[in-house]
């Protein structure tokens, strides 16, 4: 089943026409409406008449996470906020989270390519799908959420946590897909185990699993223990959110809305771009995104773009699996985290020294992170002398990161002079994650 | 009327505890009483010892993280009941004993301890005539 047979297996020619005409107003539309991008092209010299065909996208400049940090937070808004109906948000590097704003339009856009993908997984009106990625600024669950309905699916916002609610809906309920990150997926089975509920109790036939990172064996459990077929999801809340890619019945690569999101392959060191079938870092463009459209956004995940048709009869092209990232961004239970985010808490707490280290796990099927902090001579005053003025700290750190990183880390101090010294900021991050 | 207590704080796993005595026996430091107040992760290692400003300063220099805390030492007969008799004069005067743990010393029980009212502390042990003990006096018994 394909949801839009006119956009989804389109001609080459075809889609390359549109493509063309749709950056040439995105690139008018922006320089126009942003300034940062009206500066960035004024001195590239281009105006929006130079860009006609798809093929003149290799003369706009690229956007980085940077700049949407600098331009913080509406900084590259291009719609009046007037017309913007809803706001997400995703960590930033440091500080500031990467602010997002969708115009009604954005959201219609938003829920086809999700109706798309669902289709393509064989979600029909039929189904009872519940959305068990997490709601709230978070692009996941609401994004999900607005697929399903506009689907026409009977959409249960589980959301995530109270797992065994959820179950006993699952079951009573004769829920039939589900989406949430492949690790949620298996925390459900081991809750599964626990309750004594078995696979055949359910009617659970479709899952959409994303927003991290998984592998072939992962979805060979998630299939065997919850009795469903698995299918990849890809998104990020720069760009749109879940669904700019997702996969079709051949799972052979994951197919993009390329009427809506241009990619190309960078190499991440050069910047040039790379041609089908060579891995380098993935770029996207917005096409027809008015909230905050971004030209050429550096997404820094490494993957490929494969060659070929696929055997469904989409023509929209395919991109490989996800095989590492072009900085130190972890995804931590489908949250991004960067390394530099926990340097700043700890920087922002006069007990800490600045050596740190991030050990990155996963216990029961669930992403852990723990944060070892190193505490300066100066803490070992007088009063430093019960647990209770230990654990105080520890609280205090934990409560500060977990407001900054939106997931709960465990903390552990340790004494001056104990971590390791190190350069680099890898050098910080254990994963021990097998992924 | 308060002596020095090193605060130490230690990681709860092995090699930490002997890291801290091992830099105190090089120094020639005696322990004379100690207590180890434990969570889950850590350890703060309380100990009374010889020339404490001296035993801190190597212990930093050993890379241990270490603080000077001013605790109470007093003296109290080692009979049933004396240490509840202590313990009641600050209970009936409004202050918490934050911690407290004890050894016994040349036949008497000595009560080490903090408050969460130290000044106040000290007033009720004077007026109260309880028998504080100094550092000379605990360095020379020991």
């Amino acid at each position: 089943m394909i949801w839009n047979p006119n956009k989804e297996c389109m001609s080459r020619d075809e889609r390359s026409a549109l493509q063309g005409k749709r950056l040439h107003k995105i690139v008018e539309y922006v320089y126009h409406n942003v300034p940062f991008y009206r500066n960035k092209l004024q001195e590239l010299d281009i105006r929006p008449d130079d860009i006609q065909t798809i093929e003149d996208i290799t003369k706009l400049p690229f956007t980085t996470k940077k700049d949407l940090r600098d331009n913080y937070p509406f900084g590259l808004q291009a719609a009046p906020q007037s017309e913007i109906i809803r706001v997400h948000a995703s960590s930033g590097t440091t500080g500031n989270p990467t602010i997002v704003g969708y115009t009604r339009k954005d959201i219609g856009v938003w829920s086809e390519c999700m109706a798309r993908c669902l289709t393509a997984y064989g979600v029909t009106r039929d189904d009872i799908f519940s959305v068990a990625y997490g709601y709230g600024l978070f692009t996941g669950g609401l994004g999900a959420h607005y697929g399903v309905e506009h689907l026409g699916a009977s959409c249960i916002p589980a959301g995530t946590g109270n797992t065994e609610k959820h179950l006993k809906l699952i079951r009573d309920l004769g829920i039939t897909g589900l989406a949430c990150t492949p690790s949620y997926a298996l925390y459900l089975a081991e809750t599964m185990d626990k309750l004594g509920i078995k696979k055949e109790d359910l009617k659970l036939r479709v899952g959409a699993f994303g927003a991290e990172p998984w592998t072939e064996s992962m979805r060979k459990e998630i299939e065997a223990r919850l009795g469903l077929k698995g299918y990849n999801i890809y998104g990020l809340s720069e760009v749109m959110g879940p669904s700019v890619s997702y996969e079709c019945q051949m799972q052979n690569g994951s197919h993009i809305n390329e009427d809506h999101f241009f990619p190309e392959i960078i190499n991440p060191v050069t910047l040039e771009p790379l041609p089908v079938g060579q891995t380098g870092e993935l770029v996207f463009t917005t096409l027809t995104k008015e909230g905050m459209p971004v030209l050429r956004y550096r997404t820094r995940d490494l993957c490929s773009l494969l060659p070929g048709t696929c055997d469904c009869g989409r023509t929209n092209v395919r991109m490989g699996r996800i095989q590492g990232r072009s900085d130190d961004m972890l995804i931590i239970r489908g949250i991004n985290v960067f390394p530099s985010q926990v340097e700043s808490v700890i920087l922002s707490l006069p007990e800490f020294a600045p050596h740190y280290l991030l050990i990155v796990d996963r216990v029961n099927n669930l992403d852990t992170l723990l944060v070892q902090a190193e505490l300066r001579q100066e803490v070992f005053t007088s009063t430093f002398d019960t647990p209770a003025a230990v654990e105080a700290l520890e609280k205090k750190l934990a409560a500060k990161l977990k407001s900054v990183l939106s997931i709960a880390a465990k903390v552990q101090l340790k004494a001056p002079g104990t971590i390791e010294r190190s350069q680099g900021k890898s050098a910080h991050v254990i994963d021990n994650r097998k992924l | 009327m308060t002596i020095h207590q090193l605060s130490i704080f230690i990681e709860n796993r092995s090699g930490t505890l002997i890291k801290v005595l091992d830099a105190l026996k090089e120094a020639k430091i005696q322990i004379i009483a100690s207590t180890i107040a434990d969570t889950a992760e850590y350890g703060i290692y309380r100990l009374i010892c010889s020339e404490p400003l001296r035993a801190c300063e190597e212990l930093k220099k050993a890379g241990v993280a270490v603080a000077l805390s001013d605790v109470f030492a007093i003296e109290i007969d080692d009979q049933p009941g004396r240490a509840a008799e202590a313990v009641k004069v600050f209970s009936e005067a409004g202050i918490s004993i934050t911690y407290m743990y004890s050894f016994l010393l040349r036949g008497k029980g000595i009560l080490i301890f903090r408050t969460d009212d130290g000044e106040k502390a000290a007033s009720v042990i004077k007026n109260n005539n309880l028998k504080s003990i100094d550092e000379t006096d605990l360095t020379q018994w020991a």
